[in-house]
């Protein structure tokens, strides 16, 4: 019997086992070092009595989904009012045409994923109330740095940019949480590559108002003025996965600006709730 | 426990990663599914073909395969560019093959010993010199791979590797929205692919595979990945 296996089992039964466990590396470190200290007889007791340990008080599963839907909902409605706000502007905000037919598809994705998320989240509890958002970026100041968002077309896309990459962000920094997590973790990732679509697109309306950036995210880089940002953008600079150096993988000729458009990273909650609050009345 | 006794075991376990244990468990496995196919007909092979292997190394090997059907794509669009291509198609496609290439390295060395053969492309359908044939097939092969990603995530149990998809598949989606406004600017996120709920696609590994089969020559057994 392969002890390690045991904890592949318990996840299939409770995908939170290694929150319950501090973290996966800890919960290694403690069953390796009692294995190594315990006769092999003694080992499945001593298992039990790390587990009872880990699950005391614990939350269950589905308050966590339920965190975790809030979470995405809160997003979802900072985009959505973002962008119903923008439109509401019309064409003294957003030339007529592709651009506002571009935003207001954009608009209506959001909306959408508001109405699926509160579906979803009504069986497992109650969904948050929409904020008051302030859009300047203030915390409720109303002067924030983003102050003519709404009145200056590239400060707009530049901000919808940065919501975008972040949405995206904060969705796959929320995953590993769902794992296993079924047709709940497939709408989400459903989700997930929508928002991804968005950044892409926004960022080809920015580069073709001139700013030099790309439909992915190279390095840190966000077309953006230094001072404003970087909180979003910050690690997207990794080119390391899994321990896996991606510059030149395997001779290949992969340049540090390709290795970090080419995956992505997350955001933690706690990084994304300190960007989200500055779009927040307390 | 104490500070000194925690250094201390990190000292005894620290060589014995999640990553190696999961090798130790999977290698197991493997030599437990060869027993019991040895102890088969082995005369009569059943689904005959490249053996994707199961469980999260067989959705590794899966999302291996789309990853090197896209970069042996987009290495021959740039190697032989369609007429009319501009520079900035050159480069911003240039980048996307990098992308997958890189894709491609990474599923190789992550599975290691588990990694599926290079398999045979037929790309014998795709008119190379005509954009709107590339571009059409990369339209198809970007939201294949978007939801390919998508509706693999709920067949993989090992969060890290969750994560990893997840950083992958928003990345793919970037490309299909570049893709598709090239073709028609404004459809990054059109009807044709984004649901009445604002949701995108996720496919089944059968699914996908029955779509990626026209272009893969090497005959691939699904049939022991993870269903649900």
């Amino acid at each position: 019997m392969n002890f390690y296996n045991i904890f592949g089992e318990i996840e299939k039964a409770d995908p939170e086992v290694y929150d319950r466990l501090d973290t996966r590396r800890a919960a290694m470190k403690g069953f390796a070092n009692l294995g190594g200290k315990l006769a092999l007889a003694a080992v499945p007791i001593a298992l039990g009595s790390m587990f009872k340990k880990a699950y005391a008080g614990s939350k269950s599963t589905s308050e966590t989904v339920l965190q975790i839907l809030n979470y995405a909902l809160t997003l979802e409605y900072l985009e959505a009012e973002f962008y119903t706000t923008a439109l509401s502007k019309g064409i003294l905000l957003i030339p007529a045409g592709a651009a506002t037919a571009a935003i207001t598809t954009i608009s209506n994705h959001e909306t959408q994923h508001v109405s699926y998320l509160k579906t979803a989240i009504a069986p497992l509890g109650t969904a948050v109330a929409k904020p008051t958002f302030d859009f300047s970026g203030g915390s409720g100041s109303g002067t924030g740095p983003f102050l003519t968002v709404f009145t200056d077309y590239p400060l707009f896309l530049a901000v919808a940019q940065t919501l975008e990459d972040t949405g995206v962000r904060a969705y796959k920094g929320r995953a590993a949480e769902l794992v296993k997590g079924g047709d709940l973790l497939t709408a989400v990732l459903n989700i997930h590559s929508v928002e991804a679509r968005h950044a892409s697109h926004i960022r080809q309306m920015r580069k073709a108002s001139g700013v030099d950036v790309k439909p992915w995210i190279t390095g840190i880089i966000s077309g953006i003025p230094a001072g404003l940002v970087e909180p979003n953008y910050i690690g997207e600079d990794n080119t390391k996965q899994a321990t896996i150096e991606i510059v030149n993988i395997n001779s290949m000729a992969i340049s540090t600006n390709a290795a970090t458009e080419a995956f992505d990273e997350g955001l933690t909650k706690d990084q994304v709730l300190a960007i989200v609050t500055k779009f927040i009345k307390p | 426990m104490n500070y000194s006794e925690k250094r201390s075991n990190e000292k005894i376990v620290a060589p014995l990663s999640r990553r190696k244990f999961l090798g130790y468990a999977g290698a197991a496995t493997g030599l437990v599914v060869a027993l019991a196919a040895c102890s088969k007909d082995d005369t009569v092979p059943m689904n005959a073909g490249v053996d994707l292997l199961s469980g999260d190394f067989g959705i590794l090997n899966y999302a291996y395969a789309l990853e090197q059907l896209e970069a042996a794509f987009y290495i021959k669009v740039i190697s032989a560019p369609y007429a009319g291509i501009t520079a900035d198609e050159t480069a911003r496609l240039t980048e996307i093959r990098d992308h997958e290439i890189a894709h491609r390295e990474f599923f190789k060395n992550a599975l290691g010993a588990k990694a599926i053969v290079a398999l045979e492309v037929d790309f014998s359908t795709i008119t190379f010199t005509s954009r709107d044939s590339v571009l059409a097939t990369a339209k198809a092969f970007e939201d294949l791979g978007v939801s390919a990603y998508n509706g693999a995530g709920k067949l993989i149990t090992n969060p890290d590797y969750l994560v990893l998809a997840g950083k992958i598949v928003s990345v793919e989606a970037r490309h299909a929205a570049y893709i598709r406004d090239l073709i028609s600017n404004g459809s990054f996120a059109d009807s044709t692919v984004i649901g009445a709920n604002g949701l995108d696609k996720s496919r089944t590994p059968p699914e996908v595979l029955a779509i990626a089969g026209t272009y893969i020559k090497t005959k691939i057994n699904a049939s022991n990945l993870p269903t649900s």
